[in-house]
């Protein structure tokens, strides 16, 4: 789960990273609420999931109950555009009390899955994309590696600061928050925590003036109470909230190819194979082990939602899973929802004769059995461009 | 021979009285699998079909000698169930458990590094290893393989290798062991000591590597093989086509800052002199190409 702007704030205040005074608000008297009760000059942050906001003027200074009103209304009618083109609403800002500014540093924590190790990245160029300053001056960056089962101390942490050639009036304000970030990062079950910038303001404290946060999934189970008041807000892809809800792994695409297989390996690989074909998946969907009907019907149901599908591939490994009993499901399932689109299977492991006399003898052109990964591709994908 | 595990090995259930702990524990034994205990403090004593349950890991061994753990278990306790069993002295351990924290995941694998470094695991979220006529641990589907070599298989994805085992044995050609490492950020046992132990063995001919999108395990692994490796490697790595930022099903399965791509792995693996299959079932082809049939 990726947080907001803010709710990594509310985050990083929980481990006791200082940030700016500030709220959020979703209308435009709620922002002036906010700024009166924090003081002028104050900042309106545009609360979307991507990069690249400040250009598109969803980042501005309101230096009074005027500009707030003006800003905000202007911030919370934005759509913000990612790389691809795909357009962000603005529902939410955060308004914060505006900091003076002395110098801008960069911090992050992450895995480092080559090492096996967490991480460190500090560099006195902040405020910028630090991919792009990793690229053009790699020497400004300092990096340290931290290994998990013996933590970080502080005097390892202070050399890392010295490193990264900071002002040196920064130096024990530095220490102190990157500590605390990378208790947040462990203890709070983070894969990505991120200050970018890190400032050192004129008076020589050292606060986050932004945060990137991203928690992982398979730990919620520990952080129930405040990981839930994150839920909600997120703009997901409608068709992965319902694919969610049924504990499938989905991933939406763009395509008219819906795609139902068995096993992450297997899906990610039906989805190549669509697009080497020349058609464009509608989505990546993992139905597991045990493709019962109940499953499979769940699994149709979210591919049968999107109106974009004009065929539907379905791929199936039988393993301990027999062929025999998805073909079943397959039956059943085709008698539960009435799908939209012609369905085009490949059935193949265990028990792949029975389940292939199955749907043979219930083939029709809304059931269309293929030998192969392959020639069922082609199939669906000539179907959706038909369709 | 195999590699890992074989029908002497003996294997201790950590999980054997859960549901699916219980039906694959019993799949496995089945199948030839020397499953000598399980392990559940709460039922010491009492026995799952014969097998004898009890209350630790350290028991089992004192009282039936038991050499790999198969553990099985909800991911919250996973962590610890895999300390158990290498504080216990266990040197060969297979965990299928999904969806471990992965602060746990790179916690357990250098305290095992530094306190156990003999101690193997294999996984977590894995389908575990087939040594085919000899013993299974986890999920892997017996009926899609063929014993007596010369093949060995490695690969992060469950389906995807056992449809590399189908596709090998509908071409007539055996498989040695089939290990699978499984789809999380920080696997305990990795393509390269995978590589390194089919190399070694004197049945293996061939390896099969699958790979997927996210990491750089398999440029790793590509220039393991360029260096260490004589034994002719087949490759496929899913994920061609997958959109950067998204966790594919796997959570190790993610192209970020666009490091991890599959084009970025499959090239690394063609210019170590690996085949690439432009998908699964080409697999099969290429092996049998390779060994000259």
């Amino acid at each position: 789960m990726d947080l907001l702007e803010y709710q990594g704030k509310q985050y990083f205040a929980r481990y006791g990273i200082p940030v700016s005074p500030g709220g959020v608000a979703d209308t435009v008297d709620e922002a002036v609420a906010v700024a009166e009760k924090v003081g002028y000059p104050v900042v309106i942050k545009a609360q979307v999931q991507v990069g690249g906001r400040g250009k598109q003027g969803g980042i501005k200074l309101a230096n009074n109950v005027d500009e707030v009103r003006e800003h905000a209304h202007f911030i919370l009618n934005l759509v913000i555009k990612d790389r691809h083109g795909n357009g962000y609403p603005v529902r939410r800002v955060w308004v914060e009390k505006a900091s003076d500014i002395a110098e801008e540093y960069y911090a992050s924590f992450t895995l480092d899955r080559s090492a096996k190790k967490h991480l460190g990245m500090l560099s006195a160029r902040g405020g910028v994309d630090i991919e792009q300053v990793a690229a053009t001056e790699p020497e400004a960056i300092a990096y340290i590696r931290v290994n998990p089962s013996e933590g970080l101390s502080e005097a390892t942490c202070r050399e890392w600061v010295q490193a990264a050639n900071l002002n040196p009036k920064a130096e024990d304000g530095a220490v102190a928050i990157l500590l605390s970030l990378y208790r947040c990062y462990t203890e709070g079950d983070a894969g990505l925590a991120e200050i970018n910038p890190l400032i050192l303001t004129p008076d020589g404290k050292v606060h986050a003036l932004d945060a990137k946060v991203s928690l992982d999934d398979a730990a919620a189970y520990r952080h129930q109470e405040v990981w839930n008041a994150f839920e909600g807000l997120e703009p997901h892809d409608e068709r992965e909230r319902a694919a969610a809800e049924k504990d499938l792994q989905y991933v939406g695409l763009e395509g008219s190819v819906g795609i139902i297989a068995n096993g992450a390996g297997l899906a990610m690989s039906t989805v190549d194979i669509v697009n080497q074909v020349g058609g464009k998946p509608a989505n990546f969907l993992d139905i597991g082990g045990g493709a019962n009907a109940d499953r499979m019907v769940d699994a149709l149901t979210v591919i049968n939602d999107d109106e974009n599908v004009q065929a539907i591939f379905i791929n199936i490994f039988g393993g301990i899973t027999r062929c025999d009993e998805i073909a079943n499901g397959i039956v059943e399932a085709m008698q539960r929802v009435t799908l939209r689109a012609p369905l085009v299977v490949r059935l193949d492991g265990t028990n792949a004769v029975e389940g292939r006399a199955i749907l043979q003898a219930n083939q029709s052109d809304r059931l269309i059995m293929q030998p192969d990964m392959l020639t069922a591709a082609k199939k669906a994908v000539e179907i959706a461009a038909k369709n | 021979m195999a590699i890992f595990l074989d029908e002497t090995t003996k294997v201790v259930v950590q999980g054997l009285t859960g549901k699916q702990g219980q039906f694959y524990g019993l799949r496995n034994r089945t199948y030839g699998t020397n499953i000598v205990a399980g392990v559940n403090p709460k039922k010491a004593g009492t026995d799952v079909e014969g097998i004898p349950i009890y209350a630790t890991v350290k028991d089992t061994i004192e009282k039936e000698g038991a050499e790999a753990a198969f553990i099985i278990v909800p991911a919250s306790v996973a962590a610890d169930s895999i300390v158990e069993a290498a504080d216990a002295g266990i040197k060969l351990i297979i965990c299928v458990t999904e969806h471990i924290p992965a602060h746990d995941q790179a916690r357990i694998y250098n305290w095992l590094k530094a306190t156990h470094p003999n101690t193997r695991l294999i996984g977590p979220n894995c389908a575990g290893i087939l040594s085919p006529g000899r013993a299974n641990i986890g999920f892997t589907p017996t009926e899609v393989c063929k014993p007596g070599g010369p093949v060995g298989v490695v690969s992060r994805s469950g389906t995807l290798a056992y449809q590399a085992l189908y596709e090998l044995t509908v071409q007539n050609i055996g498989q040695t062991t089939c290990v699978g490492i499984g789809g999380d950020p920080v696997p305990g046992t990795s393509f390269i000591d995978v590589l390194e132990a089919f190399e070694q063995d004197a049945e293996t001919g061939a390896i099969v590597m699958i790979g997927e999108i996210g990491g750089t395990a398999e440029e790793e692994a590509a220039d393991y093989i360029k260096h260490h490796i004589k034994k002719p490697v087949v490759a496929y790595i899913a994920g061609m086509t997958a959109p950067p930022g998204k966790k594919m099903g796997h959570a190790g399965a993610i192209i970020s800052g666009g490091k991890g791509t599959a084009a970025g792995k499959i090239e690394a693996l063609q210019a170590a002199g690996v085949s690439v299959a432009n998908n699964p079932t080409e697999i099969g082809g290429l092996v049998a190409k390779a060994l000259g049939r």
